[in-house]
């Protein structure tokens, strides 16, 4: 299995690292031809605006609506990531895929001073509570009926999928925990078998 | 279990979602505007670019609380500002405003000549220049969270930094060759904490994000100092003292991302205007060098 990294600006090194830790091979996406031979795509933290912007520039926004017009390509978006998949941002919204139906406030939590790491109880996940790493993160506000919230943090959903698509408002890849990419993984190798060929 | 603020994987998350970026100097409102708008991943909020310090002379401090504010109202990218070296009194107004990472920097006129500020008793972040892997790891055990090899501001002339990015990287090199029980020898060697060195023989890199900063004037500049191995870039004066600062800005970016693709790089450096006029080395006097303050 090859799982695309998105590779404009952020947290690549390390999603790459936990990915092929994880079991698939992680390829660099800075282009729409890196996009071939993925089954699926990881969008990391880093700063949306700057990422959306560039994306859109170098045809990846259109690139990725083609890939993903049959439902089959998953795609897994943390923080920055979350933004990019989220139908609607309140403020300035950057340009995005806007595949899950859920509202995300950027740097909802403050500023750096007020970022924080706790451990996480995710269910889907089982045993140990997740080392979250929370970096001037988002908040999920409205969610639609579609959406699945897997994990909350003080009353709000800090994780959630909806069909193929995955989203965290904290940092998976900075610890050496990787059962979110082992999820997300397992995730890709059902959306390609169940539902349909890849 | 309860939540943590202010630890150091906190602090050194921030600067690794910045890696592959660009992090520009604005001294008003309309330049982060323009900064964020051109794909800046973070501000430098500061009363005078580089390059003005430079001309102006006297003692160079901390910005206006005012300025910072008014940045931080503007974007809602990162805004960091910078504080003179050791004071820790300017550090903890800063901190007290919010900016989201401080710069310990050589740009100001230092307060003390010789200790820099203890950077573990503060929940914001810190980045601290270095010429040299000592120095970098110097700077780390006083808790910075980010390092950017210093270059040598407001020239925007290239050179110090290809020097200085070049020094860290042969020296992690070394130590990476370096067999373990010679290991207490080297730290002695570049006056640096042994455990750090022993992080980065394990690592293979300094353990925190490593940016380029100090001269980087054009988008080649920019793609040079990425493909030395800098994680990201700092632009001081190159930008708003060029020509045609919306398109510098842009280019710089571009660059950056596209670091290893020359024919981006040729597209986005057509037309851009002027760069910001440079300075040879050779004419600085050795008052006027900056990376020598705090090292």
């Amino acid at each position: 299995m090859r799982i695309g990294v998105l590779a404009i600006q952020g947290d690549v090194r390390e999603h790459l690292r936990h990915t092929e830790r994880a079991g698939a091979e992680a390829v660099e996406v800075r282009l729409p031809r890196d996009l071939e031979n993925t089954q699926g795509l990881i969008m990391p933290g880093g700063e949306s605006t700057t990422i959306g912007m560039l994306m859109a520039e170098y045809g990846l926004i259109d690139a990725l609506r083609e890939r993903t017009r049959d439902g089959r390509y998953p795609i897994y978006g943390t923080c920055a990531g979350l933004i990019l998949l989220a139908k609607d941002v309140v403020g300035k919204s950057p340009a995005r895929l806007g595949y899950v139906d859920i509202e995300a406030s950027r740097n909802a939590y403050g500023r750096q001073v007020a970022s924080f790491e706790v451990g996480l109880d995710i269910p889907a996940l089982g045993g140990e509570p997740f080392p979250a790493v929370f970096i001037r993160a988002p908040k999920i506000g409205r969610m639609g009926p579609g959406v699945t919230p897997l994990a909350s943090y003080q009353g709000d959903v800090v994780m959630a999928e909806q069909g193929p698509y995955l989203v965290s408002a904290f940092h998976p890849e900075m610890s050496a925990d990787i059962r979110i990419h082992q999820y997300f993984l397992k995730k890709v190798e059902q959306w390609s078998t169940v539902h349909g060929v890849s | 279990m309860q939540e943590q603020r202010g630890t150091y994987n906190v602090k050194s998350g921030l600067a690794e979602m910045l890696k592959g970026g660009v992090i520009m100097d604005v001294t008003t409102p309309e330049q982060a505007a323009i900064a964020e708008r051109a794909g800046a991943v973070a501000v430098m909020a500061l009363e005078r670019v580089p390059a003005d310090i430079r001309k102006a002379g006297g003692v160079a401090r901390m910005a206006d609380p005012r300025i910072v504010k008014s940045i931080q109202e503007a974007v809602s990218i990162p805004v960091m500002a910078k504080v003179r070296i050791g004071h820790f009194v300017e550090a903890q107004v800063l901190e007290a405003l919010e900016v989201d990472y401080i710069d310990e920097s050589e740009v100001l006129t230092p307060a003390d000549d010789q200790y820099h500020i203890d950077k573990w008793q503060f929940n914001v972040p810190f980045v601290c220049g270095a010429r040299d892997l000592g120095e970098a790891l110097r700077r780390i055990g006083e808790g910075a969270a980010m390092i950017r090899t210093k270059g040598e501001p407001g020239t925007g002339n290239v050179v110090e930094a290809v020097r200085h990015l070049r020094a860290v990287n042969a020296q992690i090199r070394q130590v990476v060759a370096t067999p373990e029980a010679e290991l207490a020898d080297l730290a002695k060697e570049l006056r640096a904490p042994l455990d750090l060195v022993k992080k980065v023989k394990e690592l293979g890199r300094l353990p925190v994000v490593n940016f380029s900063a100090g001269g980087v004037a054009t988008a080649a500049d920019a793609a040079l100092m990425m493909q030395l191995g800098a994680d990201g870039i700092f632009v001081g004066s190159g930008i708003f003292k060029s020509q045609n600062p919306e398109k510098t800005a842009r280019a710089i970016v571009r660059a950056t991302l596209h670091y290893n693709d020359p024919k981006v790089i040729a597209e986005v450096s057509e037309d851009v205007g002027e760069a910001m006029p440079g300075l040879e080395m050779a004419t600085l006097e050795a008052k006027d060098r900056m990376q020598d303050r705090g090292i």
